[in-house]
């Protein structure tokens, strides 16, 4: 069947040369470049919304995702209780899918002080022990699609005044100097004081200094003493199922119009892998007002969740989003839901009556009864189907006797068909069938045509042609419901409904096949004697 | 018979399959504003007469419900009439009376029936219970055909009748339809009613089925299908021709008869012709519609395009039914030799003749063989 049906033999034209492209072809190529559009458009436009906002491909789909708990620790002393806690804010690497408070008789905000978000709880008045949680879910970004505020976007910062006191101001001056004479960037200005501050490499000058401070803090002064912006950050290693973990410190350096993260104890430049940044802004991670051993401990673990799920948490406000037709009320998401699957059941009828000739009763009639089935699901709807149109065609066989006009008989059908389904419904329901069987799903008034068109048919041409048509009906329509009813073709149609187009450029091509039928192989198959 | 036949052997026998029909020939060569001349039986008639094509003679029409039951009285003079929905598809809904029985109407098969039950069948005519998509329809009683005595042998009750495929204007394919018992007396393929392949130079039998099946002798009269010949087979040919002018559809079929009286008639046109006629006459339809497709030049006359049609598409593989005749001049040769020379009237080749025809076809096995070579 796959031949193209262009140049079938012609004595008359035995003669001329072919050329691959036949006219006839070359005539048509606009048509099928126009398909070929319209299967591009369609893949690209679902290409960039995956990419674009994570909606993936298959409807099973899971990403890992990172929980992460901060439970506060303090001793309340009766007094009104402020407690600040630094929260994470873009972490590089990482993407906050959400975040919440929990914290019996606490009111909870989330403030923003330039830059930094600190969570607030805080109560009247609270004696004793209290704990407060705050729980948020990363996800890891992909490389590629890094939300790090872009280098240009960041005002340049300043280096900090830094205040030292006699004897630190000299011994810091000295390890400036030798630090500076040895370097020629801001890198190579941290990772030298890093070296001189190290334990083994410690003089006289680093060690007095290493006295007064821990090496992250002396390692930030030093720096903003050179005038190279730097700052404290507090990272959490992740690790799967860990409790009561602190935080790391590190120091970000200001370079080349972005900050770098140096590991102050090993001097190595860059994020270690699965570490979240923290804190990078403000100066403290915790503050309590009204109590006291405060203390914040963190525990985390590794989850996963619905891609699905997790894209729609991201689509707020993007752009490609006001494509989503997750923005609609739930009930006509539902709706919408069928209504986008009845393309793929229109591409199986076309399927089946142009390339392989199935004869149905009603040309879209098995598109109808297959939606039906996807409500009762594929068995009882079978049988609700087989038993609503046999027990018509035997009243249709008395309401011929009645010699009615059309229409009449078409409307006499109607309530018959709406007669047997009520009963049919009942009875079910009386034998505890009644979780799938909803029988007011079939569409009645196709019902009704369909008998009336066999019972027509069982007249004029007989009950093997009735067999052939009804057979092949249902035949499409179980196919229809088999493709209809598969999940990856409810969630493609619904997260992506430009691949449509693709269902459309099928059905064009469809229907400019001229090649043989699969039943013309048999019909014609006698004309093998006359070769 | 093998039960399936491969694309490339189809292809190879120039097969015209369902989707290439309507693509590439009922889509492009006919315009979709004259359907209705076909579709309705009535305008076909009507325009057939101011055109000078011979047509079954228009009797009656009956439009409304209310015209029903004045029938009686209308049918009054008319022994024998075959009462026809308009738009009726296939043969679908019409009844043929033969005769009267008194106050009775009969059928060919002798069943009798009723005015009363007449008035019911027009009811339901005029309803659109047969017509297409169940639009309401209105009934025309016609005058019955006179059967040609010469297909007596070929028939089951029914009156055979001819489809010739127009391409352009031009013939392009012919088959005989006969009825058979299992057809019950109705010339419908699908029913099992035969399909004979006619020569279209010279209205010979070249080949019959049914069902789909190669069949030789008709299996209620016991004739040897293959010895059958299509008298005043031109005149068919020119009335069929003449229809283009009438339809304006390029690819369409006519439905031909012949009766004993007035010679061939115009039953109905069909814009959408099956395509069983090419296992009838075992060859494809696509050679000769893509030989007319090439041609730049169109005959303007119908006699011209039958002249055309007669020498391009004559089998030249067909044994000839006598030495020194071939071709269009088959009948004008033979008929003398059968019957009165001046006798123009539809009189069939005699049984002499058409059994020297069957004898010089001889077995089909070497037909076979011949159209193979």
């Amino acid at each position: 069947m796959n031949q193209p049906p262009s140049d079938p033999p012609d004595p008359a034209a035995d003669a001329e040369p072919r050329s691959w492209l036949s006219p006839a072809l070359r005539a048509q190529l606009p048509f099928y470049v126009g398909v070929l559009l319209l299967t591009l458009v369609g893949i690209t436009l679902a290409w960039v919304r995956h990419i674009e906002l994570g909606i993936p491909w298959f409807p099973g789909a899971e990403r890992p995702v990172w929980l992460v708990e901060a439970r506060v620790d303090f001793i309340a002393t009766g007094s009104p209780v402020l407690a600040s806690l630094d929260l994470p804010s873009q972490p590089p690497g990482f993407r906050i899918v959400s975040e919440q408070a929990t914290s019996p008789g606490y009111g909870f905000a989330i403030v923003d002080e330039q830059g930094n978000r600190r969570g607030e709880w805080s109560k009247r008045s609270a004696d004793g022990p209290q704990t407060l949680f705050y729980k948020v879910q990363f996800v890891p970004v992909r490389p590629g699609e890094d939300n790090d505020v872009p280098a240009g976007d960041q005002p340049t910062p300043r280096a900090r005044p830094v205040f030292w006191e006699e004897p630190e101001a000299t011994a810091a001056e000295q390890l400036i100097a030798a630090a500076y004479a040895r370097s020629s960037t801001p890198e190579s200005l941290t990772r030298e004081l890093i070296k001189l501050l190290a334990p083994e490499t410690a003089d006289q000058n680093a060690a007095l200094l290493l006295a007064e401070s821990d090496r992250a803090t002396l390692l930030t002064r030093l720096l903003n003493s050179a005038e190279v912006p730097a700052r404290l950050a507090r990272g959490l290693a992740l690790q799967d199922a860990r409790r009561r973990q602190s935080l790391r410190t590190f120091v970000e350096v200001w370079a080349d119009g972005r900050w770098l993260t140096f590991d102050p104890r090993t001097g190595q430049l860059g994020l270690p892998k699965d570490v979240l940044l923290w804190q990078r802004v403000g100066s403290s991670l915790l503050d309590v007002t009204g109590g006291l051993e405060s203390d914040v401990r963190f525990a985390m673990l590794r989850q996963t969740v619905p891609a699905l799920q997790l894209a729609r948490a991201d689509w707020q406000g993007a752009g490609l989003a006001l494509f989503s037709l997750y923005q609609l009320p739930i009930e006509e998401q539902g709706m919408f839901r069928v209504l986008l699957l009845l393309p793929l059941g229109a591409l199986v009828v076309a399927f089946m009556r142009i390339i392989v000739g199935v004869r149905t009763s009603g040309t879209f009639m098995p598109v109808l009864i297959a939606v039906a089935f996807l409500q009762t699901s594929l068995l009882p709807g079978l049988i609700a189907f087989v038993t609503v149109v046999g027990a018509g065609l035997l009243l249709r066989g008395y309401l011929s006797a009645l010699n009615l006009l059309l229409v009449a008989r078409i409307a006499t059908l109607i309530l018959i068909v709406i007669f047997i389904t009520s009963a049919i419904s009942v009875l079910g329901y009386h034998l505890g069938f009644n979780t799938g069987l909803t029988m007011s799903i079939f569409p009645t008034v196709i019902l009704a045509w369909t008998i009336e068109r066999m019972s027509i048919l069982w007249e004029e041409e007989g009950a093997h042609e009735v067999m052939v048509q009804g057979g092949g009906s249902l035949l499409v329509a179980v196919l229809a419901y088999a493709i209809m009813q598969a999940p990856l073709a409810s969630h493609l149609t619904f997260n992506f409904p430009e691949l449509h187009l693709v269902v459309l450029a099928l059905i064009l091509l469809i229907g400019r096949y001229t090649g043989y039928r699969l039943s013309e192989l048999r019909r014609f198959r006698a004309m093998a004697d006359y070769e | 018979m093998t039960r399936y036949i491969s694309p490339a052997r189809l292809q190879r026998l120039g097969m015209l399959g369902m989707n290439c029909r309507n693509v590439r020939y009922i889509s492009r060569y006919n315009d979709r504003a004259n359907y209705p001349l076909v579709d309705n039986k009535l305008k076909t008639k009507l325009l057939a007469e101011d055109l000078g094509v011979a047509t079954p003679r228009l009797r009656l029409v009956v439009r409304t419900q209310h015209e029903i039951s004045d029938l009686g009285r209308r049918l009054a003079g008319l022994e024998g009439f075959a009462i026809k929905p308009a738009k009726g598809s296939g043969g679908k809904g019409i009844l043929v009376i033969a005769g009267r029985d008194g106050e009775q109407f009969r059928r060919p098969s002798g069943a009798t029936l009723t005015l009363a039950e007449l008035q019911r069948h027009l009811s339901n005519i005029l309803a659109g219970l047969y017509s297409l998509g169940g639009t309401p329809d209105l009934a025309i009683v016609e005058d019955l055909i006179q059967p040609d005595p010469a297909f007596a042998d070929y028939s089951f009750q029914g009156v055979p009748d001819i489809r010739i495929i127009l391409f352009r204007g031009y013939p392009v394919m012919a088959m005989l339809r006969l009825a058979t018992r299992a057809s019950n007396a109705k010339a419908n393929l699908h029913q099992g009613a035969l399909g004979v392949g006619l020569d279209l130079a010279s209205g010979q039998a070249l080949n019959a089925v049914q069902f789909g099946r190669p069949i030789r002798i008709h299996p209620d009269t016991g004739a040897d299908l293959l010895g059958l010949q299509v008298a005043n087979w031109e005149d068919l040919l020119q009335l069929a021709a003449r229809c283009y002018e009438l339809a304006g559809l390029g690819y369409m079929g006519a439905d031909l008869v012949v009766d004993a009286v007035r010679g061939p008639l115009l039953l109905e046109l069909n814009a959408r012709p099956g395509l069983a006629i090419q296992v009838a006459n075992g060859m494809g339809l696509l050679p000769r519609l893509q030989h007319l497709e090439a041609r730049r030049r169109l005959h303007h006359s119908p006699a011209a395009r039958v002249a055309y049609a007669i020498h391009a598409f004559r089998r030249r593989d067909l044994p000839a039914p006598a030495t020194t005749v071939s071709g269009a001049s088959a009948q004008q040769a033979t008929a003398p030799a059968a019957g009165p020379a001046d006798d123009r009237a539809d009189r069939p080749i005699d049984r002499p003749v058409r059994q020297q025809v069957g004898q010089l076809v001889g077995q089909p096995a070497d037909r076979v063989t011949d159209a193979a070579g």
